[in-house]
């Protein structure tokens, strides 16, 4: 089992979402963050004061998927996120050694 | 005596109610969506703060000192006991009296006067937003009205009793034109922000970290409050419904406008665009810089002071980077420069031809000696105005303490003064309730 984390452009979460349903992937978290890569940050302006925002909104996707799908569910997270332009963001894996299933309190590969 | 007209009495009684919109919530949400999200709240308390406590002083002893018989021949202030607790006014049959009498209740002018005390205390809070305490500036607003606020008032607002004796000195000694307070209000309120920041510091992060405004929207819906009820600020300050009231707020439209265009020009050509918060910013300044002169100048008049005070204001909220005061929401920049452009203009702008009681400036033919009058009266109040701030304030910072500690900034404002938070956008459950008071 292998954890998945994409970094996006808010507007490709949409996206995302779909390319990760369509790849069987049915569950998925989902939140607001904010950093910078190689895109840097902006210049806003108040009353002529300038200030650098170096932290540029992104939208993080994490999933927990299985390791036969692990491969194929990034390329499709990849596919969907990519712009072609600076900022598009990054998606890596990381092992799972567990997970529960609340509900049912099944484990493993059930739990997924 | 006059009659009581009803359609004045409506009038400067729906102008008092507007005015009271400025404050409450125009002025809050302005300063409000200003400051970060952690002061929000503190900060649109600070504005209806300084409400409650002038309301009571007013009625008090307030509009006594400022508008009630003089103390002793000569003196600079009203006999507090003369009217305290309004005594002998609220009642149906009491005349507004100013220089003579109108033909509106002494009521009336007595609130449409208050509204105007509040105002110009709430204006200084933006020049310290995010550090005060709430509880010092309760009391900086009491005794600033009492001894900054209210001898001003009385020197531009005050024209003498029934026979037009005894009136300000700077309304009637000096000469001054003041319509709507440019200097009463404006100078005033910008130099006792300019003060208060100098005694309370800066923020912490000042110049360095992102202390950028929360929530525009809020900021422009105040801006549009504020104007909408400077309407009746400068044409209710006619205390009649009439001609002169209609000068007033046509020439409160013309001025703002090109003040707004003349910021946003400015951030086009120094910043490379025009924003919401120069829009907003425009606005008051183009209010401000009218407010002395909304009824003594023509179109071109108000158009030019519109543009300068637009202008002018735009450059001058880059000075407390320069010389390193934090006023925080730009009370100087905006209300001091604004009040000072268009106090002093009127000496150029001046025309006969809209009222018969303004007087011809440079630019019409009437020499220089308006001029001189205006300057000096702006400068008196500034002067008066920063100095007993000044001292005041160090006071107050010496024996009760005027500012936050460093913990409690960093932690916001809003939380730790007032225990409450201004925005939870998540709605999710993040602590527990006892169910009970605490």
């Amino acid at each position: 089992m292998k954890l998945v984390t994409a970094i996006v452009k808010p507007f490709k979460v949409e996206d995302v979402k779909a390319a990760l349903q369509a790849q069987g992937v049915n569950g998925m978290t989902v939140s607001d963050a904010a950093g910078y890569g190689r895109q840097g940050g902006h210049v806003e302006v108040y009353r002529g004061a300038e200030y650098t925002v170096d932290l540029v909104p992104k939208v993080r996707i994490e999933a927990l998927i299985n390791d036969s799908d692990v491969a194929k569910v990034v390329d499709a997270i990849v596919a969907a996120a990519k712009t072609g332009k600076i900022g598009d963001g990054k998606v890596w894996v990381i092992p799972v050694e567990d997970a529960v299933r609340v509900r049912t309190g099944e484990h493993g590969a059930e739990a997924v | 005596m006059p009659e009581i007209s009803a359609g004045d009495t409506a009038w400067v009684l729906v102008s008092a109610a507007l005015v009271l919109l400025m404050t409450a919530p125009g002025l809050a949400l302005f300063y409000g969506g200003m400051v970060r999200a952690k002061s929000t709240l503190n900060m649109m308390m600070m504005s209806f703060g300084a409400l409650f406590v002038v309301g009571i002083i007013w009625v008090v002893f307030g509009y006594s000192v400022a508008f009630g018989p003089a103390l002793d021949a000569g003196s600079f202030l009203g006999d507090p006991s003369a009217y305290f607790g309004l005594n002998g006014l609220l009642n149906t049959s009491a005349m507004a009296l100013n220089g003579g009498y109108y033909p509106i209740p002494a009521t009336a002018f007595i609130v449409f006067q208050a509204m105007f005390a509040v105002i110009t205390v709430a204006l200084i809070s933006g020049a310290i937003a995010d550090r005060a305490r709430f509880g010092t500036w309760l009391v900086f607003a009491a005794i600033w009205v009492t001894i900054v606020y209210l001898p001003i008032a009385r020197a531009v607002f005050y024209f003498g009793d029934q026979d037009a004796n005894g009136g300000g000195f700077i309304a009637t000694k000096i000469g001054a034109l003041d319509f709507a307070g440019g200097t009463a209000v404006h100078i005033n309120a910008g130099a006792a922000g300019l003060a208060l920041a100098l005694v309370l510091g800066k923020r912490i992060g000042f110049g360095k970290m992102l202390l950028r405004p929360s929530n525009l929207p809020l900021v422009m819906i105040g801006a549009g409050l504020l104007w909408f009820g400077w309407f009746g600020f400068n044409a209710g300050s006619a205390l009649g419904a009439n001609g002169l009231a209609g000068v007033a707020f046509v020439n409160t439209i013309s001025a703002t406008c090109a003040a707004a265009l003349g910021w946003l020009l400015v951030e086009r050509l120094r910043d490379g665009h025009a924003t919401s918060l120069g829009a907003a910013s425009g606005i008051v300044a183009g209010l401000v810089a009218i407010t002395p002169a909304c009824a003594f100048v023509d179109t071109a008049g108000a158009l030019s002071i519109g543009v300068i005070a637009g202008v002018l204001t735009a450059l001058a909220v880059g000075l407390k980077y320069r010389f390193g005061y934090d006023d925080s929401l730009d009370v100087v920049g905006v209300h001091l420069v604004g009040g000072l452009v268009g106090t002093i203009l009127i000496g150029f702008f001046g025309t006969k031809s809209v009222n018969e009681f303004s007087v011809d400036g440079l630019f019409y033919g009437g020499g220089a000696s308006q001029l001189v009058k205006q300057i000096q009266a702006a400068l008196i109040v500034m002067i008066f105005s920063f100095v007993v701030t000044y001292i005041l304030g160090t006071i107050l910072s010496k024996t009760i303490g005027f500012r936050v500690s460093k913990d409690e900034e960093l932690e916001g404002v809003d939380i730790v003064l007032q225990a409450e938070s201004a925005y939870d956008l998540v709605d999710s459950s993040k602590g527990s309730s006892k169910g009970k008071s605490a």
